[in-house]
């Protein structure tokens, strides 16, 4: 099976020498036949990696311990949905999804434009088998998923106990999706330029591309959230780790692209701007997959001893040097056609909202490799924290949620102002009135919240108001009831209404995290059975501890040995509210030294958050149970003196009765945080905003069955 | 103003105000970073009151909670050289002995104190080389 799964990439790395050969080839030489060969050469990359993916796929779900990455990050105990997720947990099974991924994508890419601008789709081809060659090159010489170890050994390490979570299972390949397609607008962009064709069609053909990009980006980053909220015990969804940041740095410079492209759609105006964009959008999705990769920078995320920095690091010089050099000389070809007309415009305003993203992008950018930048002009590495981070983007977060209140109502190439009293007269009296409200409350102090608070009311306003309008409109056109107008005014204008739905999403989002991170109460102390604690209007009260064990081969095993937790009540002015029940896992270890009872809890312990999420607040609990009190440590000893492997799960059972009978006092973390449901609500209205912008409107569709039809008529004729 | 002097003025203020901003943010960055420091360097280095990003290994039976605060030591990658520090607040999971950790310290008197829910734990099982000779290569 390995020797299939390596032969593949062989065979892959092959076809993707020949497929940039044939490219270059068929697009210098005028020979259509090598390019559309070439094309073929992507569909049979896909063929070949999903081939080579499978065959990891089935040596995780079948314990195959032969293979390394299989007896690293998999073992029997692990539950099945895990070993399936466990492939892309490993340096060597991620490369190998990304360059899947790739395949995939470039493939549906490339069918969608084979008969359009050939030339450019030429070049594009060679530049994703490029990248495709780029990433089989790595696992072949670097970190090979098919390698093995033989004798295999009797079980595997496991997967790592963090990664145990369901959102493991779609959260890397919505990001790996995410980072290959910000790869196909440069593929196409720098076609466009090496073909000397820089017209809107480019821009036409991966505008699709473009948002599918954004949008799966989008969806990785709240999992990931998400994740970090609900599993791991800090009770925070963003702490500017580099990885983190590495993804929004792509998805920054997108957001603009979606934005920037509709003025050249319209206007053939910011040629060079879009193409910059698209190439810096590519490059970062490739800088973001370096920093994980090559352990440069600090993060949580990172996997540690990873080698793989010099090829990335050569890659992405190339990637910058090469757009520099194209678009340097290609400056001419990229003139704009028109000129600002006003500042007071749509277009204006877009461009507004392209400096403010591109200027958290370069914020980010910098706060994330300050610590390379620092050591290379003082010889010192240092790094900025959270508040340096903070200081920048909460004052850009803000210009940006307004923006998408301004740009959906203002008017296009000059607004007048009758035309602007119109537009923001409602927005305006809206943002107002909820700034009245909330002086009202006494919050006066958070002015980010409040500011924050005002733009979303703002957006609400101006989307609202666009939406009002038009159900108004196709009310008096169509006699449509409003429900029915409504759905045919989105229906019919997707792309547009879908961005404004995107732009509620956001302004929701925003909300979300204004409330959370300027009204939060948090408190982390030591509590023993009996004790409460008060936590904004919470009480919090420690009922009694808990204690479960899962024998490693029951059905419900998922994977920790022992589980320490409480029950905690919670009580607000004394009314009841919820029973929480957070726990930590104890997972067993390989290290043989901890003894046959202590290799059984001696592993990766692990929270499990207990949340009473509404839609007004959460109230988040996290326990780390003390297993370090003596009278535990005092069974694992003796268990370890007395007891054979075999026997070893009965000392478990006397540490959890133990721990029931005289729970040692255990640290506790509590937040109490309002409207973070609000932040992944937010999080799902721009999903269903991207979903319906990305859906292909019905004239395609109609376009396209039209041209089925007409082909099969022709047919039809040519045999008459 | 002729509209291309006009567009000249615009695109002056504009790399202007890129510019000022630019500069503003490189020399915060630069006066509210805090060095990373191994703890031989530390020991050396450490000034009272300043921020110090601290890497290093957690040291062998060195971890004990007395309340809500934590006391370990963090040692040198290479062994030698562990700063004894206290730490408050949010202990990541993967936290523990031999684990490799960053945290952002001040040095209090003779003292090493961690800031609150600074402590990061890198994860070292995610990404595991079998040593050459037992790896095959098909």
């Amino acid at each position: 099976m390995a020797g299939l799964g390596f032969a593949c990439l062989l065979l892959a790395l092959g076809v993707c020498v020949y497929g940039i050969g044939a490219a270059l080839y068929g697009v210098r030489s005028g020979r259509p036949e090598f390019s559309d060969s070439a094309r073929r050469a992507v569909y049979a990359l896909a063929g070949i990696l999903t081939i080579a993916f499978a065959v990891l796929e089935v040596a995780f779900l079948g314990n195959d311990f032969t293979f390394n990455t299989v007896a690293d990050t998999s073992s029997r105990t692990t539950p099945t949905f895990y070993k399936a997720a466990a492939v892309w947990s490993s340096q060597e099974g991620s490369l190998l999804l990304w360059a899947w991924l790739l395949s995939l994508w470039s493939s549906l890419a490339l069918f969608l434009t084979r008969k359009r601008m050939r030339d450019i789709a030429a070049y594009a081809t060679a530049i994703l088998l490029g990248f495709g060659g780029f990433f089989i090159a790595l696992m072949v010489i670097y970190a090979n998923p098919f390698a093995t170890t033989r004798p295999a050994p009797a079980e595997g390490v496991g997967l790592d106990p963090l990664l145990r979570f369901p959102t493991m299972g779609i959260h890397p390949p919505m990001l790996y999706s995410g980072y290959t397609l910000c790869t196909i607008p440069l593929a196409f962009g720098m076609g466009a330029l090496l073909a000397r064709r820089v017209d809107a069609d480019w821009i036409k053909a991966i505008r699709r591309f473009a948002f599918a990009a954004w949008l799966f980006l989008g969806i990785g980053i709240l999992l990931g959230a998400r994740w970090s909220y609900a599993e791991l015990g800090w009770g925070g969804y963003w702490g500017w780790d580099a990885v983190e940041n590495a993804s929004l740095m792509p998805w920054l410079t997108g957001t603009a692209f979606l934005h920037s492209l509709m003025i050249q759609e319209r206007r053939g105006m910011l040629k060079v701007w879009n193409v910059s964009l698209v190439l810096a959008t590519g490059t970062l999705a490739i800088m973001g997959t370096f920093l994980v990769r090559s352990g440069v920078l600090n993060s949580i995320h990172a996997f540690g001893g990873a080698t793989l920095g010099v090829p990335f690091v050569a890659l992405i010089a190339l990637l910058i040097a090469a757009s520099i050099y194209l678009v340097v000389t290609r400056r001419d070809m990229l003139r704009s056609e028109h000129r600002l007309d006003s500042l007071l415009s749509r277009e204006s305003v877009f461009i507004a909202n392209n400096l403010v993203l591109v200027a958290l992008c370069f914020v980010i950018f910098w706060g994330t490799y300050f610590p390379l930048i620092s050591e290379a002009l003082t010889g010192q590495e240092a790094s900025v924290g959270p508040p340096w981070f903070d200081r920048y983007t909460v004052p850009l977060a803000l210009v940006l949620v307004l923006l998408s209140g301004i740009g959906p109502v203002i008017a296009w190439r000059r607004a007048t102002l009758a035309n602007a009293r119109r537009s923001f007269l409602a927005p305006i009296a809206l943002a107002l009135a909820t700034l009245v409200v909330l002086l009202g409350t006494g919050i006066a102090h958070r002015s980010f919240a409040i500011a924050m608070f005002c733009c979303a009311a703002f957006v609400f306003g101006s989307v609202g108001q666009e939406f009002f309008r038009g159900v108004r409109a196709r009310r008096a056109m169509a006699g449509e009831a409003p429900p029915r107008a409504l759905l045919s005014l989105v229906l019919r204008n997707r792309r547009r209404y879908g961005g404004y739905v995107v732009h509620i999403g956001i302004a929701v989002l925003f909300v979300g995290v204004a409330a959370s991170s300027s009204f939060q109460h948090a408190s982390e102390l030591s509590l023993s059975p009996g004790q409460s604690t008060r936590v904004g209007a919470y009480t919090l009260r420690y009922v009694r501890p808990t204690a479960t064990i899962t024998p490693k081969y029951d059905a419900a095993h998922t994977g920790s040995t022992l589980s320490l937790g409480a029950v905690l009540d919670v009580t607000k002015g004394g009314r009841h509210v919820a029973t929480l029940n957070p726990s930590e896992g104890f997972y067993a270890s390989q290290d043989a030294s901890q003894g046959t009872v202590g290799s059984l809890v001696g592993g990766q312990p692990v929270s499990h958050v207990a949340t009473d999420a509404g839609i007004t607040r959460d109230v988040w609990s996290a326990i780390a149970p003390d297993i370090e009190a003596p009278a535990l440590q005092r069974i694992i000893t003796v268990g370890n003196a007395t007891l054979s492997s075999e026997e070893s799960l009965v000392a478990i059972g006397y540490l959890a009765r133990a721990y029931l009978k005289s729970p040692p006092p255990a640290q506790f973390h509590f937040i109490v945080s309002p409207l973070v449901m609000w932040i992944w609500i937010g999080g799902l209205i721009v999903f269903g905003g991207g979903l319906i912008a990305i859906w292909p409107p019905p004239s395609a569709v109609r376009r396209r069955v039209g041209a089925r039809s007409h082909a099969r008529a022709e047919r039809s004729l040519a045999r008459v | 103003m002729n509209p291309a002097r006009k567009r000249t003025v615009r695109l002056v203020v504009a790399l202007s105000a890129a510019v000022l901003l630019a500069s503003a943010l490189v020399y915060t960055s630069f006066s509210a970073a805090s060095p990373a420091l191994t703890p031989s360097q530390l020991v050396r280095q450490a000034q009272p009151g300043r921020s110090y990003e601290l890497t290093g290994t957690v040291l062998a039976k060195s971890v004990h909670r007395s309340g809500e605060t934590l006391y370990f030591s963090v040692e040198d990658r290479a062994g030698g050289t562990a700063i004894p520090l206290s730490y408050t607040g949010t202990v990541p999971d993967p936290f523990r002995e031999g684990r490799e950790v960053v945290v952002t310290v001040q040095k209090q008197g003779s003292d090493y104190v961690g800031e609150r829910n600074s402590l990061i734990t890198k994860c070292p099982s995610k990404y595991k080389t079998a040593p050459a000779s037992e790896k095959q290569n098909y």
